[in-house]
C-alpha cells in the first residue's frame, strides 16, 4: 500500500516537472526562420539595380521584442552576372566582410497582439552592421499575425556612403546615393 | 526508498531550474544556432581574375550564363623598329572575337585574327571549381579545347595542298588557385597538334606548360604576367618561349587590358609554338585588348 502510494507521488512529481516544460515550448517566445528576403533596389536616370537574398536568418521574440537578422553577403543574386561580381568584389568586399546583421528590437511591442489576428505597424531600432561598419538605424515596420503564423516586413533607405562602401565617379551615375531595403520574413518556426 | 525518493526530488527541481534558464537565454544564442546550420554551405571563389583572357592566354575565369563578351585585341609592331615606325604603332594585327557563355562553367568562343588570316573557335570547360566550407577543393580547373583554321594563301599553289594542312588544335588544362583577395596563379599544360608542319625536323605535336598571375593593385586595377614554356625536343628549333606583362583596368562592363608581350599571335597555337621574338633582342610588342560584355540571354 505504501509502496503503490509512494510510486503516485512519484510520478505524479515528474508529471509536474514535465507538464509546464511542455507548455512552456507550446507557447513559445521566439519565432524563426531561414529563408528570409532581403532585396535592395538602385533607381537612377541611367538604370535600376536589384539584387534579392532569400537566404536570410531572423529571430523574432515575441515576449521582449527582440529582433535580429543575418545573411550573407554572396547570396544576393543579380540579373547581371558581372554586377554579382563586381558588387562582391569593388563593393561589399564579401571575402573581407561576409556577412550582414541587423540586432534591434520592436520599440512599441505593447501594440502588437500577437494572440489576434491583425496588421499592427511597429517602430524597430537597433544596429546594421555590414562591411566592418555599425550604425544605429530606425525603421517602421509592419507585423501581420494570421492565423497563428507572424509575418514581418518593412522598407527603409541606406546610404552606401555611410557604410564605407566608395563608389568611383566613373560609375557614380549607375548607382544611387540613397537605396532601397527592403525585408519580408515568415516566422514560420519557433522555439 | 527516501534516498531514491529525494534523488528524483532533486533532479525535478533541476529540470524546473534548467526549463526556466532556458527560457531566459537572449536571441543571439539562437542566431548563432541558426547561422551555423546556415552557414555550412559551398563558398565558391570568384573572380580569381578580372576577366577570361590573363594577356594572350586564357584564365580559368567563364562569362555568365547568357553573358556575350565582344573582344578587339591588338598588337602594335616591335618597339625596336624605332621612331621611323613609331616604335612600332604604324603596325597592327588583330583579333577579332566573340565569346558567350551557355551555361555558367559552359564558354564558347569564336574569333579571326589578321595574323595568319587564322580562325579560331573553343570551347572553355570548368571541371572543378576552387571553394572552401562544406566543400574544400584548392583550385579551380577548367579544359579547353581549340581548333584553329589558317586561311593565308597557300606558299605554292602548284603542289598538293590539303585543307587538313591548315587546322591546328591545342588542348590546355588549366590549373588555378586564387591564393588571396589579391593574388591568383595559374598552371597552363598545353598540348598543341599541328596536320603540317613547315619543316621535316619540325615536330607535329607540341608541348608547352603555362605559369601566370595577376596581382591587385587597386580593387580595379591588377598587374598580369603570362609565360608558356616549351618543353625541349617538344618544339619548333627556332621558336622562343612567349613571355607577356600586362595591366588589367576594370570600368563597370568594360575590361582594358594593356600589355608587353614579344608574340604577334594572338591564337595558342601561334603565340605558344610560333613565337619568334626576343626581349632582349627589343622585339617587344605594345598591345591591347578590350573587352564589353552584353547581356543577351536569360539568366535565370
Amino acid at each position: 500500500m505504501v509502496k503503490t502510494m509512494n510510486k503516485a507521488i512519484k510520478w505524479l512529481l515528474v508529471l509536474l516537472t514535465i507538464a509546464p516544460a511542455l507548455a512552456g515550448t507550446a507557447m513559445a517566445q521566439k519565432y524563426y526562420t531561414k529563408n528570409g528576403t532581403i532585396s535592395f533596389f538602385s533607381k537612377t536616370s541611367i538604370e535600376n539595380i536589384s539584387a534579392d537574398n532569400n537566404q536570410v536568418v531572423s529571430v523574432l521574440n515575441t515576449q521582449n521584442g527582440e529582433l535580429q537578422f543575418s545573411l550573407i553577403i554572396k547570396n544576393f543574386h543579380f540579373k547581371k552576372a558581372l554586377m554579382e561580381e563586381h558588387f562582391n568584389e569593388n563593393y561589399l568586399e564579401s571575402d573581407k566582410f561576409p556577412k550582414a546583421t541587423f540586432k534591434g528590437n520592436i520599440t512599441d511591442l505593447a501594440k502588437v497582439n500577437f494572440t489576434t489576428d491583425g496588421s499592427y505597424n511597429v517602430n524597430i531600432g537597433g544596429d546594421l552592421s555590414m562591411h566592418g561598419v555599425s550604425k544605429k538605424i530606425s525603421a517602421v515596420g509592419t507585423i501581420t499575425v494570421k492565423a497563428g503564423k507572424i509575418a514581418g516586413s518593412s522598407r527603409f533607405l541606406v546610404k552606401p556612403s555611410e557604410y564605407d562602401i566608395r563608389i568611383p565617379k566613373l560609375v557614380k551615375d549607375n548607382i544611387a546615393e540613397t537605396i532601397e531595403i527592403t525585408v519580408s520574413c515568415n516566422y514560420d518556426q519557433k522555439m | 526508498m527516501q534516498l531514491k525518493n529525494k534523488i528524483l526530488l532533486g533532479a525535478c527541481t533541476l529540470f524546473i531550474s534548467a526549463n526556466t534558464m532556458g527560457q531566459q537565454k537572449d536571441s543571439t544564442d539562437l542566431m548563432n544556432t541558426l547561422e551555423k546550420e546556415t552557414g555550412t554551405t559551398v563558398n565558391y571563389t570568384t573572380a580569381t581574375f578580372k576577366t577570361t583572357r590573363l594577356v594572350n592566354g586564357h584564365t580559368v575565369e567563364n562569362v555568365g550564363k547568357g553573358v556575350l563578351d565582344v573582344k578587339i585585341s591588338h598588337r602594335f609592331g616591335t618597339l625596336n623598329k624605332g621612331g621611323y615606325e613609331l616604335f612600332g604603332l604604324d603596325n597592327a594585327t588583330m583579333r577579332m572575337g566573340l565569346d558567350y557563355g551557355i551555361t555558367p562553367n559552359l564558354m564558347v568562343g569564336i574569333g579571326r585574327s589578321t595574323f595568319e588570316k587564322t580562325y579560331d573557335a573553343f570551347f572553355k570547360i570548368k571541371i572543378l571549381r576552387q571553394s572552401s566550407g562544406k566543400r574544400n577543393m584548392p583550385v579551380t580547373l577548367s579544359y579547353i579545347p581549340t581548333v584553329a583554321l589558317k586561311t593565308l594563301r597557300w606558299a605554292d599553289p602548284s603542289r598538293k595542298n590539303y585543307y587538313s594542312s591548315r587546322l591546328f588544335y591545342t588542348h590546355q588544362l588549366l590549373i588555378a588557385r586564387k591564393f588571396s583577395a589579391g593574388t591568383s596563379l595559374q598552371l597552363m599544360p598545353t598540348f598543341i597538334h599541328r596536320n603540317l608542319a613547315a619543316l621535316k625536323a619540325d615536330p607535329n605535336d607540341i608541348l608547352a606548360i603555362g605559369i601566370g598571375g595577376r596581382q591587385k593593385l587597386t580593387k580595379r586595377l591588377s598587374l598580369n604576367a603570362e609565360y608558356y614554356y616549351q618543353l625541349p625536343g617538344h618544339k619548333i628549333d627556332s621558336s622562343t618561349n612567349s613571355l607577356s606583362i600586362g595591366i588589367d583596368i576594370e570600368t563597370g562592363g568594360h575590361v582594358f587590358q594593356l600589355h608587353f608581350t614579344n608574340s604577334v599571335g594572338m591564337s595558342e597555337r601561334t603565340f605558344i609554338s610560333e613565337n619568334t621574338g626576343k626581349w632582349e633582342k627589343g622585339d617587344i610588342l605594345f598591345g591591347f585588348n578590350i573587352s564589353r560584355v552584353f547581356n543577351i540571354g536569360k539568366r535565370r
